[in-house]
């Protein structure tokens, strides 16, 4: 029988929960990574190691590995660090593992590699040369938990090939491992001034079909997004949703056209709208969407989720994950029509990644 | 303290030869790779919430050390 591993980042370590393919009972163990805040810990599946991106208010940045699941963890930042003196790393943010190497996301923006497990880094892209890019750096344009690479998706036939989001700013694609960048955001509102026609949009979450890899869904500060070419165009599928607002976002292992997302009230609060739980879904590629709300809290529910704390596994008929920024985690093993809380009190959720252990 | 846990057999008291601070920090980073990331920043600097003490006053990387000196090294108590 398959092993069900949920990894789990918080504000205060990494969590890791443990279940059987029915997915119904769940051991958690943790905290790891010494308490540190966790932007986003994953699992390689062709190692079999966690790694966690983590920034600690005292001892800065590091990017922590086990290769046990969880029972030991050595950590490293050898390396991540920008050699000009002006360009500050205040935080790794996110992580992407695939075709035998690490890359880490950083803030100020910039994506660095570890080709030996996490144990040495080296900077491979900036973006430097993007419109508008000499401005990144601008403190002005750096507010209190600016993520920076916000996040990092790979393709996993092509190793030169990846995208990467820069908070605030859009999705970019490089087919040539990061020498090169196109930017990826055509057809995207932005109700904000933009001086660049290309770039400028507040992009939250990019997730891509496995069945499918042209066919791309992203939650944005405004809206809803689905690309039929691979992140070349973009077209609107907001419409049904209650908000245009939200961070997180899956899509469906096997079908491309069934996708989820978690909207939220756009203010400041960024929370469930009428503290009511639900997650949204379309089965037909945005044409139309469902509430599913089965077993979530549907009174006095004020609870948001980030851009990483949802996941979803690749079992036939899949489970889903999402973690809240309050520290309850909820799950549906059957394909969002119904969910539970698998856990209640853990510190602030910032990533939910699932992994099938075979 | 924050730093003891992050590396095997770091203990919290340890004596050592070093002329200046940066020396004595280079030292554990020789026998446990990595402490310099964690007390320095790039420039290089101590990290704004690591306090170095040199016999009780505040010192920086490059405060000298006397035979005998006591060096401190504490995280500031924040957060929550």
């Amino acid at each position: 029988m398959s092993r069900t591993l949920l990894v789990v980042g918080t504000r205060k370590g990494c969590f890791l929960l443990e279940s059987d393919e029915r997915r119904h009972d769940w051991e958690l163990s943790g905290p790891f990574c010494e308490g540190w805040p966790v932007y986003h810990a994953v699992f390689d599946p062709a190692s079999g190691a966690i790694y966690a991106a983590a920034a600690s208010e005292w001892h800065g940045s590091a990017v922590w590995r086990s290769p046990d699941l969880g029972e030991t963890w050595t950590h490293s930042s050898e390396g991540l660090a920008y050699d000009d003196g002006d360009r500050r790393l205040s935080k790794v943010s996110t992580l992407s593992v695939a075709h035998g190497r690490v890359l880490v996301g950083a803030e100020a923006p910039g994506i660095f590699e570890s080709k030996d497990d996490g144990a040495t880094w080296s900077l491979l892209s900036t973006l430097a040369g993007q419109p508008g890019s000499e401005v990144w750096d601008d403190p002005a344009n750096q507010p209190p938990g600016h993520l920076g690479i916000s996040a990092l998706m790979a393709d996993d036939s092509d190793r030169d090939r990846f995208w990467a989001i820069v908070q605030g700013i859009g999705v970019f694609e490089t087919t040539d491992d990061g020498s090169t960048w196109t930017p990826r955001n055509r057809g995207l509102r932005a109700d904000w001034p933009r001086p660049h026609e290309e770039v400028g949009f507040c992009v939250h979450k990019l997730v891509r079909s496995r069945v499918d890899g042209d066919r791309m869904y992203q939650q944005n500060h405004v809206g809803v997004h689905r690309s039929d070419d691979g992140g070349a165009s973009w077209n609107e599928i907001t419409e049904g949703l209650p908000s245009e607002f939200g961070f997180a976002a899956a899509a469906h292992p096997h079908d491309r056209d069934t996708f989820f997302v978690v909207p939220l009230d756009p203010g400041h609060g960024r929370t469930m709208p009428d503290g009511k739980a639900a997650v949204w879904r379309t089965r037909d590629g945005g044409s139309s969407w469902q509430r599913a709300d089965q077993g979530l809290p549907q009174r006095n529910a004020h609870v948001g989720v980030l851009r990483e704390a949802m996941a979803n596994d690749t079992y036939d008929v899949p489970g889903y994950y999402f973690g809240t920024s309050t520290g309850q985690l909820f799950a549906s093993a059957d394909d969002g029509e119904t969910w539970s809380e698998i856990a209640s009190y853990l510190p602030g959720i910032s990533s939910v990644e699932v992994a099938v252990l075979d | 303290m924050t730093l003891t846990p992050l590396f095997p057999e770091l203990p919290r008291r340890i004596e050592l030869e070093a002329p200046t601070v940066d020396a004595a920090i280079d030292e554990l980073n020789a026998r446990w790779p990595g402490v310099r990331d964690r007390l320095c920043e790039p420039g290089p600097a101590i990290r704004p919430h690591i306090h170095v003490y040199v016999d009780r006053e505040r010192a920086a990387l490059d405060t000298p050390l006397a035979p005998h000196s006591r060096v401190d090294v504490i995280a500031a108590i924040s957060g929550g």
